[in-house]
C-alpha cells in the first residue's frame, strides 16, 4: 500500500482524473464523426423501412438517393423554400427548443407530451419512377411513451390517409414489453390502416388485444402490445397529435386538395 | 494466491461464480436476460471491463492511497465503461441502441468493483487480468443460461430466430408471459444456484 499523506492522495486523484478525462474526451471527439454517420444511416434506414423500400444488403445511401427531403410549415401545411431553410442542415429537434424555430404547446394541445413543438418539420417524398407523381410521404413523429420519448417514421400513401408502413427507431421503453414497438412484425400490422374517417376525424388507435378483422373499426385499429398498455397509449396519443391540427393535418389536407384540383 | 492461471480462469466459472456463489451483479442479470443477443453483448462488455479494470488497477496498486482507493477504482471503471459505450456507438450502432441504458449500468455492476477491490488490489497484473476474464466468463455463463430459458420460453425465439412458433403468430406455442418480465430471472438464477450447489456441495454455506 502506498504511503498515506494527504498530498499524495490529492496528487494521485488529480493525475488519474486528468488521464481518464483525456481518454474519455479523446474517444468522444475521435469517434463522433462515425457515430453521427451511424445515426444518420440508422434514421435513413428507418425512413426506408417505413416506406417499404428497405432491402437488406443494398447500400442505404444508394436506396435513399431518389427520396426527396423537404421542409413543411406545420401550421400552414406549405413547403418552405429551400433558400429559406436548407433540408440538409435543418435539425427540427433543435429548432423546437429555440424561440424562433419552435413554440410552447398549451397543456391541452400537448397530447404527445412534447412541451415544445417546432414550426417546421422535415418530410420525405417518394415519387413514382414513371410519372414523377408523389407515391408516398414519410413523416417523422415522436411522443412520450411510458418512460421515454419514442421516435418513429410513418409512411403515408399519396391519398394522405392510408398508412404504408411505420418504423419506431428510438425509444427507452421496457425491453420485451413496450420495447416491442420496435418489433418489425408488429409494425407490419400498421400497413393499410387508415388515419382519418370519411368526415376527416383522426381515428387511428392502438387498442387492447388483437384487432377483429371483420369489425367496423378494424381499418383504424392497431393490435395492442400485451403488458405495454401505457406505451401503446403513448403511441395512440402521438399519432393523434401528429396527425391532428398541430401536426401534419394541414399539410396532408393541402396534398389532397392539390391532387383533386 | 497459489492458484495457477488456468485455475484462476476456470474456477470463476463454476466453483466461484460471481453470480451463483458471491451473488454479485444480480441487477444486470435481471435486466438484460430477456434476449440472448443482449445478454451476449452485455457479457462481452462486462468481461472486457472487468479484465481491463483489474489489469489497470493492479498495475497502479502500489500508487493508490488507501483512503481514496474506492474513488480511484470507480473512476477507472467508469472511464472504461464510457470507452466501451463510445466504441459500441461507433462500430456497432444497432447493438448500442439495444444496450445503451445497460452499458452505463456496468459501472454499478458489483462484480467489477468487487474484483477490483477484492483481487486486483492485492495481486500482480497478469493474474488480475485473468481473474477478471474468468469472472466475466462466469457472469456471462449465468447470463446466457438465464437468457436461453427466458427467450426460448418467453418469446419462442433464440437470438431472435423463431424456435417455437407462437400462438399469436399462428403457431402452437403459448408463450410464458412471466418469463418476459425481469423478475423471472430471480427464479432462474435461484435454480442455477441450487443445481450448482447440489453438484458441488463445497459451495453450500456452513451450518
Amino acid at each position: 500500500m502506498a504511503d498515506e499523506s494527504v498530498a499524495k492522495s490529492f496528487y494521485s486523484v488529480l493525475i488519474l482524473a486528468f488521464v481518464c478525462s483525456l481518454l474519455v474526451a479523446g474517444a468522444a471527439v475521435g469517434l463522433r464523426p462515425m457515430q453521427e454517420a451511424n445515426k444518420l444511416k440508422d434514421q435513413r434506414k428507418n425512413i426506408l423501412y417505413a416506406a417499404g423500400l428497405y432491402e437488406p444488403g443494398t447500400s442505404i445511401d444508394e436506396l435513399f438517393k431518389p427520396i426527396e427531403t423537404k421542409i413543411v410549415n406545420l401550421s400552414t401545411g406549405k413547403y418552405v423554400p429551400e433558400d429559406q431553410l436548407s433540408p440538409e442542415s435543418y435539425d427540427q429537434l433543435k429548432a423546437a427548443l429555440t424561440a424562433a424555430g419552435g413554440r410552447l404547446l398549451a397543456p391541452d394541445q400537448d397530447l404527445a407530451g412534447l412541451r415544445r413543438l417546432e414550426k417546421y418539420s422535415l418530410v420525405y417524398l417518394v415519387r413514382n419512377k414513371k410519372d414523377g407523381e408523389i407515391s408516398q410521404i414519410i413523416l417523422p413523429v415522436r411522443g412520450k411513451g411510458l418512460w421515454s420519448t419514442m421516435y418513429a417514421y410513418v409512411a403515408v400513401d399519396a391519398d394522405a390517409n392510408t398508412i404504408r408502413g411505420v418504423s419506431f427507431y428510438e425509444h427507452g421503453e421496457t425491453p420485451g414489453l413496450g420495447g416491442e414497438i420496435e418489433n418489425r412484425r408488429w409494425q407490419d400490422g400498421w400497413q393499410g390502416k387508415k388515419l382519418y374517417t370519411a368526415d376527416g376525424k383522426m381515428e387511428l388507435k392502438v387498442i387492447k388485444g388483437t384487432v377483429d378483422p371483420s369489425g367496423q373499426q378494424a381499418p383504424y385499429q392497431i393490435d395492442g402490445l400485451s403488458g405495454a398498455t401505457l406505451t401503446a397509449n403513448g403511441v395512440s396519443k402521438l399519432m393523434e397529435f401528429w396527425f391532428g391540427e398541430h401536426g401534419f393535418k394541414p399539410y396532408l389536407k393541402q396534398l389532397r386538395e392539390n391532387q383533386n384540383g | 494466491m497459489a492458484e495457477s492461471k488456468k485455475e484462476l480462469l476456470l474456477l470463476s466459472i463454476f466453483q466461484r461464480n460471481p453470480i451463483a456463489l458471491l451473488v454479485l451483479g444480480i441487477c444486470s442479470a435481471l435486466a438484460v436476460t430477456g434476449q440472448m443477443s443482449t445478454a451476449f453483448v452485455m457479457s462481452v462488455c462486462v468481461t472486457l471491463v472487468v479484465a481491463f479494470s483489474n489489469l489497470i488497477i493492479s498495475i497502479v496498486r502500489f500508487q493508490i492511497p488507501n483512503s481514496v482507493r474506492i474513488g480511484i477504482q470507480i473512476t477507472v471503471i467508469a472511464t472504461l465503461v464510457i470507452l466501451v459505450d463510445q466504441i459500441l456507438k461507433a462500430y456497432s450502432f444497432e447493438l448500442s441502441k439495444q444496450l445503451s441504458i445497460y452499458v452505463g449500468l456496468i459501472i454499478t455492476n458489483c462484480i467489477v468493483m468487487g474484483r477490483a477491490e477484492g483481487f486486483a488490489m492485492n495481486n500482480p497484473p497478469i493474474p488480475s487480468f485473468i481473474d477478471g476474464l474468468g469472472n466475466g466468463l462466469g457472469y456471462g455463463f449465468i447470463l446466457m443460461s438465464v437468457a436461453f430459458v427466458r427467450e426460448l420460453l418467453g418469446a419462442g425465439t433464440l437470438f431472435g430466430f423463431e424456435i417455437l412458433p407462437l400462438t399469436t403468430n399462428g403457431g402452437w406455442y403459448m408463450r410464458n408471459g412471466m418469463l418476459v418480465l425481469p423478475a423471472s430471472a430471480f427464479f432462474l438464477i435461484a435454480l442455477i444456484i441450487w443445481i450448482l450447489r447440489t453438484f458441488d456441495p463445497e459451495q453450500q454455506e456452513k451450518k
